[in-house]
């Protein structure tokens, strides 16, 4: 098990550093430069100041040698200083917002994986009732609406309507902390940012589960006189949950993307907000250094999930 | 018969919709077994062999198949006969496992990859003689001891798919004998296994019946089992009972032309060689099972049976007594 999951991180690292490459270059083909981003308009500078600044930030030096500044600094666990937040430094900013993205990255998927896997077992349990085709139109929707799409429609009608919810931020800005205040702050942007997960992880539990149903060993259990209810619960969906995990698991990284759209409606002071303004401002050390650590979550994640496929299947070994 | 019936099935007719029509995979079934008596169910695929057991266990595919006439008679711990055919769910539920038990073809399959082998059996215990988890896990074990698996301790902890089909099928046997059923219901038991452990296997039957008395319904597809295993048999064919009798007697003098085609379409080993020296094909029924839902009128083997007269496409031929206890469906019975 350990050795297995050393190698997995080794890996992981040979990804991360391939990860920072492609961002790197992809960031220098991208028009527009940091020091338009970065002078105020408002001030008359010549082409040689704004030179000097980049000569003074290393801009003008050759790619490859900036690519290999930075991986040096950073393999030493130094990302750098913000270009646009004066003497910020990346590793603090980024921490610091990685919190609040996990909380509602996980708020999120808890509600999906709850959500998606209960109507799915209703659904292949009461196979073509109308409960079964009612869950599987709200999951049509689910799937074909995009998150900024849904993002945008839900606080529209549960914050501005009809004021259910605060329409943005964490927390009541000036209050004192309160976890009722964080759980009605969180509860919009979780459920939003679960639909497009839910509906995806019910239709997969559908079809797995009334895959399931019909192998011997259910039958089998049905011989032995196990109650209807254990019957699914305990016989069918270990089983069914299977290939689910392994939805679950791909879709994290997917949530990323997903958590970014919710965060830059709602506000929220996560890694996904960072991001944007970091790219509006082509702030390139903090882009490089979020890009990282998200990676860096992501590959934790899809180990974490092999992991538990292990745990819940034990003709998979892990090794 | 050594005692009264545990199973008396009578009359019964099971049926399923397909397409909006209602097909007839079982009907007029007659069968009784006794405790510490092996009956055999024979019959090719789709003779409604599968169907009967399924019947009788109440596990018919709920949204298509279900059992629209007759009764099944059973004696269960209780001693009480009841009518299978009119319990609820839940009671079906209690005697299932319980007081019958099943034992299915695919020892691959039967079992559930993700519980180990010693859950699995400890399982019914726990629901029917409501043993605590570990009570019923040291039975688990001492059930594997008993079905013949070697170091039982070890192989209670592992699961399905650490063991072989042989050791699997064993395993099967020890979950449908955990409490202790009155009846065993063998569906193929040993048509999934090589031919070695299928002897093993048919040997372990008649010691755990030698020791515990049940009475087994043996279904399979195959006579040489049938000879090793049976007292009685039934053959099976369209979804009647077309023959039955002690094994001695029918495999001596089989009374229906359907029974003398199965018993002919065995190859014996030096028979076989022989004709095949010859050039000549092993022999087999001409045609093939009609499918149920074109039954032909009258007897349904009439259209491949070489006795057949004009009087055989009249009337299904109802059960004759042939001696001794011996039945057969066909009107010629005293020609073939």
């Amino acid at each position: 098990m350990l050795p297995y999951i050393l190698r997995r991180l080794a890996t992981g690292l040979l990804m991360l550093v391939a990860l920072s490459m492609l961002v790197f270059v992809l960031l220098r083909l991208a028009p527009g430069d940091p020091i338009d981003a970065y002078v105020n308009p408002n001030v008359a500078m010549s082409q040689a100041e704004m030179d000097a600044i980049r000569a003074r930030l290393g801009l003008d030096q050759p790619l490859p040698i900036q690519y290999l500044a930075w991986l040096r600094a950073a393999a030493t666990g130094d990302l750098g200083y913000s270009i646009q937040r004066n003497g910020v430094r990346v590793l603090p900013l980024v921490l610091e917002r990685i919190g609040p993205t996990i909380l509602l990255m996980a708020a999120g998927l808890v509600i999906a994986i709850v959500i998606g896997i209960g109507a799915g077992i209703l659904s292949a349990v009461r196979r073509n009732s109308p409960t079964d085709i009612g869950f599987s139109v709200i999951a049509f929707f689910g799937i074909s609406s995009p998150a900024f799409l849904t993002a945008l429609l839900g606080l529209y009608l549960f914050s501005v309507v009809l004021r259910w919810a605060p329409s943005g931020g964490m927390l009541t800005p000036g209050a004192p902390f309160s976890i009722g205040d964080l759980l009605a702050h969180l509860v919009l942007p979780a459920c939003l940012l679960s639909i497009g997960h839910a509906a995806l992880i019910m239709r997969y539990m559908r079809a797995s589960l009334l895959e399931v149903l019909n192998q011997d060993y259910v039958r089998t259990a049905r011989a032995k006189g196990v109650k209807e209810f254990w019957v699914i619960m305990k016989h069918a969906v270990r089983n069914a949950l299977l290939p689910v995990v392994t939805l679950i698991g791909s879709t994290i990284g997917i949530a990323v993307g997903g958590a970014i759209f919710i965060e830059s409606v709602f506000n929220w002071p996560g890694m996904g907000l960072l991001l944007i303004n970091a790219v509006d401002t082509r702030d390139y050390p903090v882009i490089m250094g979020a890009t990282l650590i998200i990676g860096a979550c992501v590959i934790v994640v899809n180990l974490l999930t092999d992991i538990a496929y292990a745990a819940v299947d034990p003709r998979i070994q892990v090794a | 018969m050594r005692t009264a019936p545990i199973l008396d099935i009578s009359g019964l007719k099971t049926v399923f919709r397909i397409g909006g029509r209602q097909v007839a995979a079982v009907q007029d079934l007659e069968l009784t077994i006794a405790s510490g008596e092996t009956l055999a169910l024979v019959g090719e695929s789709g003779s409604g062999k599968s169907v009967t057991s399924l019947s009788i266990m109440g596990l018919l595919p709920r949204a298509v198949g279900k059992v629209a006439e007759g009764s099944i008679l059973f004696r269960g711990k209780a001693g009480q006969a009841r009518d299978l055919t009119k319990l609820d769910a839940e009671g079906m539920r209690h005697i299932r496992g319980n007081d019958i038990a099943m034992v299915f073809q695919e020892p691959m399959t039967s079992l559930n990859p993700v519980y180990t082998i010693g859950e699995q059996i400890a399982e019914p215990m726990r629901i029917h003689l409501r043993l605590s988890h570990k009570d019923a896990a040291a039975a688990a074990v001492k059930l594997l001891a008993d079905v013949g698996i070697p170091d039982p301790e070890r192989r209670a902890r592992q699961y399905p798919h650490e063991l072989s089909g042989g050791m699997r099928q064993r395993a099967t046997i020890a979950m449908a004998l955990s409490c202790d059923p009155v009846l065993l219901i063998a569906d193929e038991p040993t048509t999934a296994l090589d031919v070695t452990i299928q002897a093993q296997i048919l040997d372990l039957f008649q010691k755990l019946q030698a020791e515990r008395g049940m009475g087994i319904l043996f279904v399979t597809h195959n006579l040489g089992v049938v000879a090793e295993i049976a007292d009685r048999v039934a053959v099976m064919y369209a979804g009647r009972i077309v023959e039955t009798g002690t094994v001695a007697d029918v495999f001596r003098h089989p009374r229906h032309p359907y029974t003398i085609g199965l018993m002919r379409s065995v190859p014996r080993l030096g028979e076989a060689t022989e004709l095949r020296r010859k050039g000549i094909p092993l022999p087999t029924i001409a045609g093939s099972v009609p499918s149920l839902m074109l039954l032909p009128k009258g007897c349904s083997f009439a259209p491949r049976c070489p006795y057949a007269i004009d009087a055989c496409r009249a009337d299904v031929p109802p059960l004759y007594e042939t001696g001794s206890g011996q039945k057969s469906r066909c009107i010629r019975w005293q020609e073939v």
